[in-house]
């Protein structure tokens, strides 16, 4: 169902859902409680398997551990939990950033699974973003084969003449022929646009399919979002 | 380098989102004047390189992981201006379509990474540019060092965002150092790739990299003239004619010489123009230099005459 929506509403939704994670107090136990099970929620009816969202909050990782760190590092009044000493308000601290980074980036990451990179482009589009910026967007979007596969060709030709690449020693060689490869997908990227241009572009990509958004959809996409707005506001006026 | 929703409050994440609304929204008009069409793709392969070069992410112990960031690279390939947008784009990507960095957080990553880096970059790099030797190996040594300065200072630019509305109970200093001490090498590795990268890009396609646009012009502007050259050296060698050429040796040249001794001077045919009063280069003193003058302008002339034909006929 989710996959259906048309991007632009998935995009507002997320923004709106992100805004209302940010703005709920963090004092409010419950109402993260709320948002947490609208998300999974959402993951749940989008049919999106839970292993995919736990691979990609690996991301988060490094920000998790300076969380970790700030009852340690914090100041001020203290307080005894298992023995060991800590700042309460690094505790504070480090709940903050792991409810409310794990939440925002768990609805990025649905957004990401259920919608075509092309079609979150012409969401964007379609919310009346400059058009350089979608332009420069869309070229990044489907030049990033071109600098992904000029790289692998490299690293073939490098292998063929006899380098043995481990996974850290791939760095040196890496950085070295970086600037070669900007220079070949460069240029791999003139003839592409060349290509492009023979074919008839004219600056803008084609659609093929006029999106005409039903209030309805406007509804079912952001029924969520409202909803953890509601919650927050709850949150601020019951504190 | 990119925040996630939720480390700094919601308050300087909305204000760092209007001022970076601003940046971009300057960054647009500015590079959009100067931008044909043909640009805009080769924008998006440098904006899908720095993308590509941000991914390679290593953590680097506390706060948060390293990897390129980029901002250097496209200041000087791209110009401050167009810099901005591409950054911007490759930030907006990351958090919207790659789910890196918080979608709230989003003008606190455009503002650190889009703005503060490239600006800060351009800055040192055109400060830079007015003490190193204006060559291809100054340019590579301003961008790698500005490249890493931009670094530091976009860390500091977080500093200051957690300063203001950090939700994290670490003191500020402790972050300063954190920060301050990770970007620092960060920044070396930074400085490093991007020197080296503009090295090539210079050695390969200088054309395309903004920042070293006036070493280009200036190379137009000193490369000689064709008028002024031929004109220099068909004076040249009408001096030669006129004045020196009654100084010249009357001994016979190598050739000549050659020939006489081996016995074949005697085998070679009188030309046609033996009989021409400029025959042998004319007898002596004033005779011969009107005779040089008058070889000059004949060879000038049939030789310009032969280039005109070749260039008509399409070389």
């Amino acid at each position: 169902m989710l996959h259906d929506l048309p991007a632009q509403v998935k995009i507002v939704a997320l923004v709106l859902f992100v805004g209302a994670v940010v703005a709920t107090p963090r004092e409010a136990f419950w109402a993260f409680g709320v948002h947490a099970a609208l998300l999974v929620g959402a993951i749940v009816i989008a049919k999106v398997p839970p292993g995919f969202v736990a691979r990609r909050l690996v991301i988060e990782v490094p920000f998790l551990l300076f969380a970790f760190l700030m009852p340690f590092l914090g100041v001020g009044e203290r307080t005894t939990v298992l023995g060991l000493s800590l700042s309460v308000a690094g505790l504070w601290g480090a709940w903050t950033i792991i409810i409310k980074g794990t939440l925002g980036l768990g609805a990025s990451v649905l957004m990401a699974a259920t919608t075509e990179v092309t079609d979150i482009l012409e969401g964007f589009e379609r919310l009346r973003l400059p058009k350089l910026v979608t332009a420069i967007a869309g070229f990044m979007v489907r030049y990033l084969d071109v600098v992904v596969g000029e790289l692998r060709r490299m690293r073939v030709a490098m292998t063929a003449r006899g380098y043995d690449p481990t996974w850290i020693g791939q760095a040196g060689p890496i950085a070295s022929s970086a600037g070669s490869l900007f220079v070949r997908s460069y240029e791999r990227g003139e003839r592409v646009h060349r290509a492009m241009l023979a074919r008839g572009f004219d600056g803008t990509m084609p659609s093929f399919e006029q999106v005409h958004v039903t209030p309805k959809a406007w509804m079912t996409g952001t029924a969520i979002p409202i909803m953890s707005w509601l919650v927050a506001i709850v949150a601020w006026v019951i504190r | 380098m990119h925040i996630p929703d939720g480390f700094i409050n919601g308050t300087t994440s909305l204000g760092a989102g209007i001022a970076a609304a601003g940046g971009i929204g300057a960054g647009l008009r500015q590079a959009g004047k100067k931008l044909a069409d043909r640009q805009i793709p080769l924008a998006g392969l440098a904006a899908a390189f720095i993308f590509a070069a941000q991914m390679i992410n290593f953590p680097v112990g506390v706060g948060t992981s390293g990897h390129l960031i980029g901002g250097g690279l496209a200041a000087v390939l791209l110009g401050p201006w167009l810099a901005t947008v591409v950054m911007a784009v490759v930030v907006g990507v990351q958090a919207l379509i790659f789910a890196d960095g918080g979608v709230s957080a989003l003008g606190l990553n455009i503002l650190n990474m889009a703005i503060i880096a490239p600006w800060t970059a351009w800055l040192f790099y055109k400060g830079l540019r007015t003490i190193v030797p204006r060559t291809h190996k100054g340019i590579t040594i301003a961008a790698g060092v500005a490249a890493a300065i931009s670094v530091e200072v976009a860390a500091l630019g977080f500093v200051a965002e957690y300063a203001l509305g950090g939700t994290g109970g670490a003191p500020v200093s402790t972050v300063l150092i954190a920060m301050g001490g990770v970007h620092a090498l960060i920044g070396i590795g930074e400085g490093l790739i991007t020197a080296a990268i503009i090295a090539t890009v210079l050695a390969a396609r200088p054309d395309i990299v903004y920042g070293a646009g006036d070493l280009a012009r200036e190379e137009e502007r000193q490369r000689p003239r064709v008028g002024r050259f031929v004109l220099v050296g068909v004076g040249a060698a009408l001096v030669v004619a006129a004045f020196l050429s009654p100084f010249a040796n009357s001994s016979p040249d190598g050739l000549e010489r050659v020939a006489q001794d081996t016995g074949f001077s005697e085998t070679a045919q009188a030309t046609p123009a033996e009989s021409s009063p400029l025959a042998d280069y004319g007898g002596s003193g004033i005779g011969t230099a009107v005779a040089g003058v008058l070889g000059v302008g004949i060879a000038f002339g049939v030789g310009y005459a032969a280039l005109r034909v070749a260039k008509r006929t399409g070389r």
